[in-house]
């Protein structure tokens, strides 16, 4: 039992971590429809900077989070701009592909600029709290508060604000969207800010706990891309919801089944889900 | 005069000298270490020739390219060690192993679309990249699998070929390119080819002619993914080592390079691609990860400046050049 409630209190955690990198790539993917694959090196650059502002710099923890946040703000602008804005009216796969060469250029230019080792955090909110007899450190408690936290900020930022309803108009529907006179361009930065800061938000949560290091955002991104798909694209809900959802099946059943296999959990439901319905779970449109 | 002229500009006759320039390669380049350049060249060029059949014309990006190539190439090496096949039924079977997996993982994910399918294939790739890292007791886990014997000498028609040389080595991969080339020939000129092109540019159209795209995609992804295993075999008896990274999502993304920069959906495109970025390799190889960087780079501006690659680019330029000259 005790073993069962812990393993939902970690699964919560990851989970929390995917939410926040879902709901970025759901903006970008499933709202401007680009496949975005390198928000995953965007996760890895966060948690980077992040590690580098508190040690090299000396910086508090928040404070070097809300660094990470502003830089990767302006990296995912800049990216869109770059490579992504100039290939909107191209196929899809062109997207792809470039994101692909995106992966290249920051994994090795990580590489070469911090090397392959890990990175380890000096302690962070480590104090131990027993709950209902399980053994918690604040960290953990702080990723899930944090995380719940932007996602309510995020949610008041689309229904209250200008800028957020017309993200949300754009999701709705495109044609009327841009009837209406709905700048694509603004969107696309603001999407593009919001959600690589989201990633970077995400890394320096759990780097703390799991160390920092090169490939870190392989998996993640690709877990991402199985939620939105599974979540159903552009669904902001669908996003936290499915984000939850692989984190408690992957902690349950690295604890129950295999912690070999736990990894392709997320894979083989979501090659079995597209067998069932090609469109994801809650997805209507196809791409 | 005018016939010699014809003759000297015939496609065929011009493929026939060159393939007979490349079989006189081994003669005149002693060096070992060109002759391995030009074996890794062969084996990758079958590879990227693969990728570009359902990428390139049937616009289907299969991300599962390194798995598929990995598969063929551990299958053909655990039949050989563990079973004791020889050579040639090792690399038939492995063939027909990976096309089934490619048939099951095809069936699914083949009924989705774009990025859909993209994805679909990547989780697979991850799958297969985990389960031989994981796997021990079949692959040997992360140390890999060692020892893989070279191809026995065969005989035929009183001559025996051995491949325990460079040339030797260079001349079954030179025929299994020649093999995959002209499969991958006949099936672009053909009606299935013709079809293939019909679902890359328009799915829900050509479907709505009756025409049975499911099939089609099928048909181009077992293929694809059965040529890919071929260059599997030929790299693990080549290489005579694999270890889990030769199946991983790396070597799709490499593959994927070669296409792509020498041109998606031309013949010589993956051909073109696979020698320039290898050589490239070769020459930058003391750049280390700078390398990589370079590599992105060129992705990137490709596809946004030059989305058809150097042999589309140049074609489209050619046809500039002669519509100016008319």
């Amino acid at each position: 039992m005790d073993l069962l409630f812990q393993q939902t209190l970690n699964g919560i955690m990851v989970g929390s971590v995917y939410a926040l990198v879902a709901l970025g790539l759901t903006l970008e993917y499933g709202i401007l429809n680009i496949p975005n694959f390198a928000h995953g090196v965007l996760y890895t650059l966060g948690a980077y900077l992040t590690f580098l502002t508190v040690t090299a710099l000396g910086y508090n923890y928040w404070v070097a989070i809300g660094c990470a946040m502003l830089a990767l703000a302006i990296m995912g602008i800049i990216i869109d701009r770059l490579v992504f804005h100039p290939l909107v009216n191209a196929p899809h796969l062109n997207s792809f592909i470039a994101a692909i060469g995106l992966i290249y250029i920051f994994k090795a230019g990580m590489l070469i600029i911090w090397g392959p080792d890990f990175k380890r955090f000096p302690p962070i909110n480590e104090e131990v709290i027993n709950f209902l007899g399980a053994t918690i450190t604040t960290q953990r408690i702080i990723i899930v508060v944090v995380t719940a936290l932007l996602i309510v900020l995020l949610n008041l930022f689309i229904k209250k604000t200008m800028a957020g309803m017309s993200i949300e108009a754009l999701a709705q529907d495109r044609e009327g969207a841009l009837l209406a006179g709905i700048n694509v361009k603004k969107v696309e930065t603001i999407v593009f800010a919001v959600g690589s800061a989201m990633a970077a938000v995400a890394a320096a949560l759990i780097s703390p706990i799991f160390l920092v290091y090169n490939t870190m955002g392989d998996a993640v991104i690709l877990k991402a891309f199985v939620i939105i798909i599974l979540g159903g694209m552009g669904s902001i809900p669908g996003a936290v919801i499915g984000g939850y959802i692989i984190g408690l099946v992957e902690s349950l059943g690295g604890a129950y089944l295999s912690t070999d296999y736990n990894e392709i959990v997320a894979f083989a439901i979501l090659i079995g889900v597209l067998a069932v319905k090609p469109t994801g779970l809650f997805g209507t449109r196809s791409h | 005069m005018k016939a010699i002229k014809s003759i000297i500009t015939n496609k065929y006759f011009l493929g026939l000298v060159l393939i007979l320039l490349i079989c006189l390669v081994p003669v005149f380049i002693t060096s070992k270490y060109l002759m391995h350049i030009f074996i890794l060249m062969l084996i990758w060029s079958i590879a990227a020739l693969a990728l570009n059949l359902i990428m390139g014309y049937t616009g289907q990006a299969n991300l599962a390219h390194g798995g598929f190539f990995g598969i063929g190439a551990y299958a053909t090496a655990l039949l050989m060690l563990k079973l004791g096949f020889g050579f040639w039924p090792a690399l038939i079977i492995a063939a027909i192993i990976t096309s089934i997996i490619g048939f099951l993982i095809g069936l699914p994910t083949l009924r989705t679309k774009g990025s859909y399918f993209a994805i679909g294939t990547l989780c697979f790739n991850v799958i297969v990249f985990i389960a031989a890292e994981r796997w021990e007791s079949l692959t040997g886990g992360a140390r890999g699998v060692i020892g893989i014997p070279q191809p026995a000498p065969i005989s035929f028609l009183g001559v025996t070929f051995t491949f325990s040389s460079l040339a030797g080595m260079f001349y079954l991969c030179f025929f299994l390119f020649l093999i995959t080339l002209i499969i991958k020939y006949r099936i672009v000129h053909s009606l299935v080819g013709r079809s293939l092109i019909a679902v890359r540019e328009n799915e829900d159209l050509t479907s709505s002619i009756g025409l049975d795209t499911m099939r089609t995609k099928i048909i181009s992804f077992v293929t694809s993914v059965f040529l890919a295993s071929l260059a599997g075999s030929l790299y693990a008896v080549y290489i005579g080592f694999l270890d889990p990274e030769i199946a991983s999502h790396h070597v799709t993304f490499e593959v994927l390079l070669f296409v792509v920069l020498g041109g998606i959906g031309t013949i010589s495109g993956p051909i073109v691609g696979t020698i320039i970025v290898t050589l490239l390799g070769e020459i930058l190889h003391f750049l280390d990860a700078y390398r990589l960087v370079a590599y992105g780079l060129v992705l990137v501006l490709v596809i946004i400046f030059m989305p058809q690659g150097i042999v589309g680019g140049i074609r489209a330029l050619r046809q500039r050049m002669g519509e100016r000259n008319s």
